[in-house]
């Protein structure tokens, strides 16, 4: 979770008023968006803890990425963090990326979202733009099996070499915690 | 038999004694149990009271693998080779629930134990242990190195275990 500016603590209202200034800020970065790509680019615009957050598709995304980037305007030049996520339940869109963009010199951020099928998961690398994308991008293969293209070396980061499952997938059972004997087959202690 | 000049004892507990009280530690901390080792190494808990005068951060001239912290299975080819580096005679101490059980890390990345990929002599456990209960596992593996026979690598046992680990 991004660190929120002192003034983003109040709840967001349902009506933007005129004397909370992060949500003028991001009414005015959304419509920045829209201009830059097309108000049917993002969905599920929403303003958790003040953070401006947006749904887009895996087809766009490194446009829009690096769109925002080069934008003289934003400079979202800082890629704050990228993850994984697994959900399950939403059928044809099980997976999911989730991007933090910051730009420093206009103390802006950004939160992008794009969600795919797990029988598909292939995305678009952003190691072009972002040389901190290599490592995390590295991690969501490792733990959520998203392939991105593009990659100069996808391979895990943090587990071992020859582990042939993807752990942070919400496909395992939980384990009975009252097991005396920690061997178990499944995850191959 | 003891008399004026002379003392008579057998070559194994002279080498027995010597190796007890010059027992190299080669730290191989992960952990907050290297912490604890830190101040096992202070003035105050003074490790080199054993004889454990100088931590070795090579395997070449380390006699005691001290073994502190998780141990990721990314990890354990790594600490076994370590071990296989070290020249005999060689003890390990498995110091806090981490290095002996897992401790708390029920997960797939962590190992649980490090006596799944090499033979442990002491167990010292704790989360984390006390410089105290260290230096209580260091007299223990002491006990080991001041009367077992100098001929250890060879017995027929030293080796069975060796092999159940792989290691030649």
């Amino acid at each position: 979770m991004a660190e929120n500016t002192p003034e983003s603590a109040a709840a967001p209202q349902e009506a933007a008023a005129p004397q909370d200034p992060q949500a003028a800020k991001n009414a005015q970065l959304l419509a920045l968006l829209h201009r830059l790509f097309g108000a049917d680019t993002f969905t599920d615009v929403e303003e958790p803890y003040g953070l401006l957050t947006v749904t887009t598709t895996r087809e766009r995304i490194h446009e829009i990425i690096a769109g925002l980037q080069q934008d003289q305007e934003l400079q979202l030049n800082f890629l704050t963090t990228m993850c994984g996520i697994h959900y399950p339940e939403n059928e044809g869109k099980e997976l999911g990326m989730i991007y933090h963009v910051h730009s420093l010199v206009n103390n802006l951020r950004l939160r992008i979202k794009m969600f795919f099928p797990i029988a598909d998961p292939v995305v678009p690398t952003l190691t072009d733009l972002y040389a901190t994308a290599n490592w995390m991008e590295r991690e969501a293969y490792d733990f959520y099996g998203i392939i991105f293209t593009g990659h100069p070396n996808l391979i895990r980061i943090l587990n071992v070499e020859d582990m042939d499952y993807h752990p942070m997938r919400k496909e395992y059972a939980l384990e009975d915690g009252t097991r005396e004997d920690k061997t178990d087959l499944f995850f191959g202690r | 038999m003891e008399g004026a000049g002379f003392f008579a004892t057998s070559l194994e507990q002279v080498v027995g004694m010597a190796r007890a009280n010059s027992l190299w530690p080669l730290p191989f901390a992960t952990s907050c149990c290297g912490i604890e080792f830190m101040a096992t190494m202070g003035s105050h808990y003074d490790i080199s009271r054993f004889g454990s005068e100088r931590p070795s951060f090579s395997p070449r001239q380390a006699d005691l693998l001290m073994v502190m912290g998780t141990i990721a299975k990314k990890m354990a080819p790594i600490v076994k080779q370590v071990y296989e580096q070290m020249a005999e005679p060689r003890w390990v101490l498995a110091m806090g629930a981490c290095a002996c059980s897992g401790g708390i890390f029920d997960s797939y990345s962590v190992l649980q134990g490090i006596d799944r990929i090499i033979p442990v002599d002491v167990y010292v456990p704790g989360c984390p242990p006390r410089p105290e209960q260290v230096l209580d596992g260091l007299m223990r593996v002491q006990d080991l190195a001041r009367t077992e026979s100098i001929r250890r690598r060879n017995a027929p046992e030293y080796q069975a275990l060796l092999a159940s680990y792989n290691i030649k």
